[in-house]
């Protein structure tokens, strides 16, 4: 071939490959717009949602996952009728959690080149009164119970030059002072009784006990641990092993969280589990699938997480006590708070 | 002591006849090869790029775990690379057929992320997307040097790293446009990949020259030996001494942890520090291999290291404020590449004949990365015992012997191919 015709085979290959490449984002970019997808989900209406004390019972806040303008959007129902009708406001969070007039919303900031992530701290009417930058992709967040601590775990890495390498970022936030612990990989471990020091540590999902103690994931050597933590002391202390994403009850003497159980499938190793923290006795909840979410308690009996689903994400619940069976709380939804 | 050596033209029998002046034009072939790495490298950091983004909010997957098996990828694309660069020199030249396997390799896993909704799926995926690279790596190597005469091998090198980075740059750009169009939209990003992959190939098919060697005499053909190309007294110390600069020479991931740690740079800079290697990188590969010409490329490998060492002195040393320094440490380390990375290559292409160049390269590439590997090894457990200043100061020392034995071994040797009249 002549270096003329060998230029021309590739010219016209590029510009097929080109056509194809324009015709893929095209169609893409109807997908994402809802095409044909509008209509569905709960009954919405756009209005106000509050976090702070108020007369008409406990609500469900959480990101609605409907399809079309709201969603990503925080929503509110009642928690005694949580697929009544919604009242949707405004801010869109990936991630969010309330307690005391306190909320975090974990949300995305769609820039020019491209995404950027931020933490918002929101107050009982879901103004900002602070925002922090995210060096990662957000995954979990949670306020203590007195709305005066915040956390959250984001993923960072898997950028080209880390390779696939990713690992977990968590701080906490002091809204008090204002006070930012970005990483709490600087905190000293306890690990089996003994100091420990790692390179490769991943610490995730923490779950608030009160503005000093929190129970957290501890990852290192290839196996995870439940960690007590201690925010002023800078501390984290091994209690057991094999558990991910915890939760603590409302009264304090359980965790809920998800164990990774041997002799399952690598694409669905986890299952809901609860651990009494007395007597370290861990109960296996009635969900058979595995779930990947932090669950979050409804009241000291009852559990609710999120399931994949076509809208992104169903909630469901089950009682933490091992009996009954799963039901769907509410569809299309995502990362619940139950404010009262 | 070697300057005067590099400037002797050295006869070479495979590449064309040196240009007019000293600035010779950059050969066709090393601009196509530049062409095929910066579109591949578009279409493969594309996917890694969102694809952290893809398991977290589309698949649901979390993405823990993913760097546990990266130590068992990394050998196993060393021992590929090996493979790769012997088949290349087999039967006069296959260089181009084994480049095209391995870029066509990784360029059917990029359609094959339609597929596959599972981590371990993925993994897999991504892990054959390596063997593909380990592939390619030398015998691309050894058709830049076999396309270029020995006194402008580095700045060859250095525009085909220089192209690389380029590519690698922007396919993150261009993966976020089209999550910017069309939200969501992860599978018209692996799409996209899945036909800029494809260009590439075409490519390197259609630009690259097929028979990269003049037929060799049938002794070279016979068998290629391991054992024969350590008896090269000059790849031999280049060998060990790229090992052990690797031993000290902590990894990427590392060098961030530590700037961002030690510094402490906010969070949201983290994901912004691997660009400002890459960018200094992209400036002074160039500049940098031009430089190597004239005063020896062995001799700026070793010195290359220098810029590391004083990375990891800045590290240690933390004088003055957190951004500037973390600026300082960064051009360092794009500088670091810059001095190493091609300019090892151009080395080496002059340490082996041309009918062996393939498996010198690859023999020299797996030597380092070997090295590498014991370092993350080492440094992980360093850091686990004592802590990353210590873990650091180690590697600093460490690298401080590591740069004084290779200038004794490496640059005992004279310079760049003189030795090898026949090259």
């Amino acid at each position: 071939m002549t270096f003329g015709r060998r230029l021309l085979v590739l010219c016209t290959a590029a510009a097929v490959l080109a056509a194809a490449g324009v015709w893929t984002v095209l169609h893409a970019s109807d997908q994402a717009r809802g095409a044909g997808r509008t209509g569905d989900g709960p009954p919405a209406r756009a209005g106000a949602v509050g976090l702070g004390p108020h007369g008409d019972g406990a609500r469900l806040v959480f990101r609605s996952m409907t399809w079309g303008t709201q969603r990503d959007h925080l929503a509110a129902v009642p928690l005694d009728d949580p697929r009544g009708t919604r009242t949707v406001a405004t801010p869109a969070c990936l991630r969010f959690h309330a307690a005391a007039g306190t909320g975090i919303c974990l949300q995305a900031v769609h820039g020019v080149l491209a995404d950027t992530y931020r933490a918002v701290v929101l107050d009982a009417d879901l103004h900002e009164r602070r925002h922090y930058d995210l060096a990662g992709i957000p995954t979990r967040s949670r306020v203590s119970p007195s709305g005066n601590l915040v956390a959250w775990t984001v993923f960072v890495g898997g950028d080209s030059y880390a390779g696939t390498d990713f690992s977990t970022r968590t701080s906490i936030l002091d809204t008090r002072t204002w006070t930012l612990q970005e990483d709490l990989e600087t905190y000293a471990v306890t690990l089996d009784g003994k100091p420990y020091r790692a390179a490769d540590t991943n610490i995730w999902g923490v779950t608030f006990a009160d503005d000093e103690h929190f129970y957290a994931t501890l990852a290192t050597g290839g196996r995870t641990h439940l960690v007590a933590g201690d925010a002023v002391r800078h501390t984290l202390t091994t209690l057991h092993d094999n558990v991910e994403c915890p939760s603590l009850s409302p009264d304090g003497t359980r965790i809920a969280y998800k164990k990774r159980v041997p002799g399952l499938s690598e694409d669905a190793p986890w299952r809901l589990y609860v651990l009494d923290l007395t007597t370290m006795a861990e109960t296996a909840t009635a969900e058979d699938r595995s779930l990947d979410d932090q669950a979050l308690w409804l009241d000291d009996r009852t559990l609710t997480y999120s399931l994949p689903s076509d809208d992104g994400s169903d909630l469901w619940t089950v009682p933490a006590d091992g009996t009954g069976t799963p039901t769907v709380l509410a569809p299309a939804a995502l990362a619940p708070a139950v404010v009262r | 002591m070697y300057l005067a050596d590099s400037r002797r033209p050295a006869a070479s029998a495979a590449a064309p006849a040196p240009g007019p002046g000293r600035s010779a034009r950059i050969a066709p072939t090393v601009l196509a090869l530049g062409t095929v790495s910066l579109i591949t490298d578009v279409s493969s950091e594309m996917v890694t790029a969102v694809l952290p983004l893809y398991l977290v909010t589309a698949l649901g997957v979390t993405p823990l775990g993913f760097g546990l098996l990266d130590g068992v990828f990394n050998g196993a694309s060393a021992v590929l690379r090996l493979l790769g660069g012997f088949l290349g020199d087999r039967g006069g030249g296959r260089h181009k057929a084994v480049a095209a396997a391995g870029y066509g390799l990784s360029a059917l896993c990029r359609p094959a992320l339609l597929l596959v909704r599972t981590a371990p799926l993925i993994g897999l995926v991504l892990a054959v997307d390596r063997v593909g690279k380990g592939l390619r790596t030398a015998p691309r190597d050894a058709m830049i040097s076999l396309a270029t005469p020995p006194e402008h091998r580095g700045r060859a090198f250095g525009v085909h790293r220089a192209m690389d980075t380029a590519g690698a740059l922007s396919g993150p750009l261009l993966a976020f446009l089209l999550l910017r169009g069309a939200p969501g939209g992860f599978h018209a990003v692996f799409l996209v990949s899945s036909y800029v992959a494809a260009l590439g190939v075409l490519v390197l098919v259609v630009l690259v020259p097929g028979r990269s060697l003049r037929p060799a005499p049938r002794a070279v053909v016979a068998r290629l030996r391991l054992r024969e190309l350590l008896r090269l007294p000059a790849l031999r110390r280049i060998t060990a001494g790229a090992a052990l600069l690797g031993l000290a020479t902590v990894s990427d991931s590392f060098v961030y942890l530590l700037l961002q740690r030690r510094l402490d740079l906010p969070a949201s800079w983290f994901p912004l520090l691997p660009l400002g290697t890459a960018a200094v990188y992209l400036l002074a590969a160039v500049p940098v291999g031009a430089l190597a010409d004239r005063i020896g490329r062995r001799r700026l490998f070793v010195l290359g290291h220098g810029a590391l060492l004083a990375g990891y002195g800045l590290l240690l040393a933390r004088p003055g404020g957190g951004a500037v320094l973390a600026a300082v440490v960064l051009a360092l380390h794009g500088l670091f590449y810059a001095a190493t990375d091609g300019v090892l290559a151009a080395a080496v292409a002059s340490a082996v004949p041309a009918g062996r160049r393939g498996a010198g390269l690859a023999l020299v590439g797996t030597g380092q990365a070997a090295g590498r590997f014991a370092c993350s090894i080492a440094v992980g457990a360093l850091w686990s015992r004592w802590g990353d200043t210590v873990a650091l100061a180690a590697m600093a020392a460490a690298l401080t012997a590591a740069v004084a034995v290779a200038t004794r071994l490496v640059g005992r040797a004279a310079e760049d191919g003189a030795q090898h009249p026949a090259d």
